[in-house]
């Protein structure tokens, strides 16, 4: 009866959707490239393109070398790929728990991660891949303490975030008293560990991140049509066919993993899991999975943030600070919304 | 009445023990669930109706007994696969924010899709299927979260549908909505049931709703089956003592020829008055 | 009639026994206090004789000379001491204060995000407006306290339901996050003051001098009286606010005056030591372990085990640390959020 007019416009209305989903995605994508581009270009000066191009193709380019080679290139790559790590990870962790607050910064993960990097670096004085490897399975520890201590006839979502508050509180105070103990003190250093920072970053230092984004992030993508069935409830999603308590340890381990690896590198960097679901959720009107946007959005906010950071600011902010900054006002616009729609609590 | 299709999935609970944490809620419960027919479960509050239903869609791991489909413990097939057999609608489901009523419904076909495999026209089939068959075409490009409980009861149940299972669990489908809807979402049932044969497990709460819409209706009691059979062998005064601690009496419906359960309390008679406060003064 | 029969039932029943109990425990506790003082005068970094402490008490009570390092050290214990008697004081019947102010079993001056409103003010005053007084720092916090206070209580109370436990907890530890980062973002430009970051992060006891104490004292005198004096009207909060109202409370203002108490007491004592978090939330639900739910038992027990705790975790920060020292504000955390966690799990889920 009908059926015939009712399945035209149902598939009018994907082909639509996937159309708009490519195109919002490509936008997104060819932002990132564009503002790479521009800290690549200019910073304290200006470099012109062919200087860029050359030193990136390795040649050694007089006045351009150093800026573009040594300081440049690594901060935006790892801007990059510590904003795709955190953007996935965090909004892993918000779709698992349908819940925007429970993202890794907030529930303690990303302390955990990093005060096991600072443990490692200030007392153990250890160095590259194994901080990574320490603040990994630090991460996982965190997680899975969080997840135990509010394990009660099954884990509530808003048990868990205000046990991960409490948790993140003693180790946000870990990460204090272990830097006020550390023999060569620099603020630069606490910054990195407080509030997340790029500065002085390294080429080296981003393959640890690169091979965390590869495994976990396919880990994840893998998961990805199981984890966005999650979002209709446990029980919905068992009666669809998804292996509940599978996809979320397989989902917990890569987001994890990618938190904590990001971390060892550039810091908990503030607020950027936090805000980069949400913001990719905006943009993308409930159009398919959110993985890539997010990350997409998450390495945009890292890039721009530390822009900013360096020099649209009066003075030079690491970028965690920026972030934090601008996902404070975020936070407590979304309890203030949360509050006023009626289903949620 | 007679030509269900027989190619149905029976669904067994086998001496069935489950419950939350330490404690047994169900105790060694047996039920056979007619293939092709209506059976809704009643029964007192905490008696295990919810419970049985979450055991039967392996929500919950029974301690003892099993579940079978077809002869073969629901434990043992693939999840994707019993997904495609067996439906459950949640007493209260929850609707992600701002999903639209066609994207909701296109969930239901998650069972359906492999890892990689693409959406496919049978997959878009089955979505519009299901939104006519609920009367939710008009709907479909509309936020689920702006819906009355009626229409958002009725677009679970699309997904269901699209899910194209043969046998439907719902727990409690008609909670929050008021009679018209609630006569409105079981006879959309009862539709499913007659044009696919599909079979139909509720839990309902309005016993008189449960005998006109069951065919086959299971009273329970303390973690166990009380009694089941046809609601008029099931619906009686004896059982409603039994089951519920309520005196009662029991009429025919003149509409649909099923029985009535009327509430005997100890006010309002026509006979006596039994107070057992004190008058004042 | 509601009223007499509440009345009634709140002044009589009270069996003899339990109220010798609360008597004794509180007692108990004003020994332990007085131990713990003592403790905190002997015990530091540096092991001291004896001779040498009494001797050090006698100068700091005489004004004689201090004679060897010893003597020095001590002297600056006592400041110390005392500070971390009123802070602690202070901190902990702020706690008892806004949970029966809101209502809420989680309701703490640093989870609240008050004691990071005040830390923000005060590094906003100095690095903006160049306040250096000890008084201003005083003023600023207090101001910082006050309208971080109001303003997580209107956004956690924003909504259905009211100012839920979750709600206001949630509020409170977005707005910590948030000042926090403002407290950086303010400090760090300021090489001059960026030093003490840290110290806007963490709280501590350890510069204490008689003369801030001197500084932050009326404040504190304010914030007490008004506090212990709010008893009774936290008692009919207690029961909601409509039951409340019908009892003749008014309960807008009982809230208010309440709440400017604990505002003071938490504002004046962040002011001097920094944010010091979790003592709050956790004293008075000890208390309520031992001396129930009365608050004109609660409110006095609240302070003097807030002075013990806060005491306690101070001298163990001297200790396990040697020879350095760890800031009270890390063994509260280490103390408090277990507890905290711990409440989140009595908690059913719908109350949260």
């Amino acid at each position: 009866m009908l059926l015939s007019p009712t399945l035209d416009s149902i598939i009018d209305n994907r082909r639509r959707r996937a159309r708009r989903r490519s195109l919002v995605i490509g936008v997104l994508a060819v932002l990132l490239v564009a503002m790479f581009a521009l800290t690549l270009l200019l910073g304290q000066s200006f470099t012109p393109p062919e200087d860029v191009i050359r030193v990136l193709l390795g040649e050694q380019v007089a006045g351009a070398s150093f800026t573009v080679g040594q300081l440049r290139l690594p901060r935006a790559v790892l801007s990059i790929l510590a904003g795709l790590s955190f953007g996935l990870g965090g909004v892993a962790f918000q779709i698992m728990l349908r819940n925007p607050l429970a993202s890794p910064d907030i529930i303690g993960i990303s302390s955990g991660a990093s005060a096991a990097a600072v443990f490692a670096i200030v007392v153990l004085s250890l160095k590259g891949p194994l901080v990574s490897v320490i603040a990994v399975a630090a991460g996982l520890g965190v997680a899975l303490l969080v997840y135990a201590l509010s394990f009660r006839n099954g884990v509530a979502g808003m048990r868990l975030i205000l046990v991960g508050i409490g948790v993140s509180a003693m180790l946000d105070s870990f990460i204090a008293y272990v830097l006020s103990r550390a023999p060569a003190w620099t603020l630069q250093e606490a910054m990195r560990w407080l509030t997340g920072s790029v500065n002085g970053a390294q080429l080296s230092d981003a393959l640890p991140l690169v091979l965390a984004v590869v495994a976990f992030g396919g880990l994840l993508a893998s998961r990805a049509r199981d984890l966005d069935a999650l979002k209709l409830g446990d029980d919905t999603a068992a009666a669809l066919g998804v292996g509940v308590v599978r996809t979320r340890v397989m989902v917990i381990v890569a987001a994890v993993g990618m938190i904590a690896s990001a971390t060892a590198v550039a810091g908990p960097i503030a607020f950027v899991a936090f805000l980069s679901g949400p913001i990719a959720a905006r943009i993308m009107e409930n159009n398919g999975s959110l993985l890539i946007p997010s990350a997409l959005i998450g390495a945009m906010l890292v890039l721009a943030g530390d822009y900013c950071g360096q020099f649209l600011l009066p003075s030079r902010y690491p970028v965690g600070v920026v972030t934090g900054a601008l996902g404070a006002p975020y936070l407590i616009f979304l309890i203030v919304r949360a509050n006023r729609t009626a289903n949620s609590p | 009445m007679t030509a269900y299709p027989m190619t149905a999935c029976s669904l067994v609970a086998n001496r069935v023990s489950a419950g939350y944490g330490d404690t047994d809620i169900l105790r060694g419960l047996d039920l056979a669930v007619p293939p092709g027919k209506i059976t809704a479960i009643v029964g007192a509050n905490a008696c295990g109706k919810s419970t049985l239903l979450r055991t039967m869609s392996r929500l919950i791991s029974p301690r003892q007994g099993q579940v079978l489909l077809d002869g073969k413990s629901i434990h043992r097939i693939p999840s994707r696969e019993l997904a495609r057999t067996l439906g459950l609608l949640p007493q209260s489901p929850v609707a992600p924010e701002g999903i639209t009523v066609a994207d909701l419904v296109s969930r239901g076909r998650h069972p359906h899709q492999g890892l990689f495999s693409r959406w496919t026209r049978k997959d878009d089939e089955a979505v519009a299927a299901a939104l006519v068959a609920t009367k939710t075409v008009a709907l479909a490009e509309r936020p689920v979260d702006e819906l009355s409980g009626g229409q958002r009861q009725r677009v679970w149940i699309a997904m269901a549908l699209a899910q194209q299972t043969e046998i439907l669990l719902l727990d409690e489908p008609t909670t929050f909505l008021d009679i018209s809807h609630q006569i409105e979402v079981l006879d959309l049932l009862t539709d499913l049931n007659r044009a696919r044969g599909t079979t139909v497990v509720m839990v309902l709460h309005d016993l008189n709703l449960a005998a006109r819409y069951a065919d086959h209706l299971v009273a329970m009691a303390g973690g166990r089956l009380h009694v089941s059979g046809k609601p008029e062998d099931v619906l009686t005064e004896q059982h409603v003592r039994e089951v519920f601690g309520l005196e009662s009496r029991i009429i025919v419906d003149p509409t649909s020829g099923r029985p009535i359960m009327l509430p005997i309390g100890r006010h309002r008679m026509v006979t006596e008055q039994v107070s057992t406060i004190p008058p004042a003064g | 009639m509601t009223a007499g029969r509440t009345e009634a039932s709140a002044r009589a029943p009270v069996p003899e026994r339990s109220r010798r109990a609360r008597g004794l425990s509180l007692a108990a506790l004003v020994a332990i206090l007085a131990a713990l003082c003592a403790l905190s005068v002997a015990i530091g970094t540096r092991a001291i004789p004896w001779a040498d402490i009494v001797a050090a008490l006698e100068n700091q009570v005489l004004g004689g000379q201090v004679d060897n390092i010893g003597q020095a050290a001590v002297a600056v214990r006592i400041p110390r001491t005392l500070l971390a008697l009123l802070a602690g004081a202070a901190l902990g019947l702020a706690g008892a204060i806004m949970q029966g102010v809101t209502r809420n079993p989680l309701a703490d001056p640093g989870i609240l995000g008050v004691n990071m409103g005040a830390s923000l003010a005060v590094a906003v005053g100095i690095a903006w407006f160049d306040i250096s007084s000890a008084h201003a720092y005083i003023v600023a916090a207090i101001l910082g306290a006050g309208v971080s206070a109001v303003f997580v209580y209107v956004i956690g109370s924003l909504g259905r339901g009211g100012a839920t436990p979750l709600k206001l907890a949630l509020a409170g530890a977005a707005t910590s996050v948030a000042f926090s980062s403002l407290v950086i973002a303010v400090v760090l430009p300021r090489a001059d003051i960026a030093g003490g970051v840290r110290s806007w992060q963490i709280g501590g006891v350890g510069g204490a001098t008689f003369d801030r104490i001197f500084h932050v004292l009326p404040f504190l005198a304010a914030g007490f009286a008004i506090g212990l004096l709010s008893a009774r009207r936290l008692n009919s909060l207690a029961l909601g606010d409509e039951l409340a109202a019908g009892l003749g409370e008014r309960v807008a203002m009982a809230r208010a005056v309440a709440a400017l108490g604990a505002v003071l007491l938490c504002g004046a004592t962040t002011a001097i030591c920094g944010p010091i978090g979790f003592l709050g939330l956790v004293v008075p639900h000890l208390g309520r372990l031992l001396v129930g739910v009365d608050h004109r038992w609660l409110l006095p027990f609240s302070a003097l085990g807030g002075a013990c705790l806060l005491l306690a975790a101070d001298i163990v920060g001297r200790i396990i640390a040697r020879p350095a020292e760890l800031d009270v504000g890390i063994v509260t955390a280490f103390v408090g959020a277990p507890v905290f966690i711990w409440m989140v799990r009595r908690q059913r889920v719908h109350e949260l």
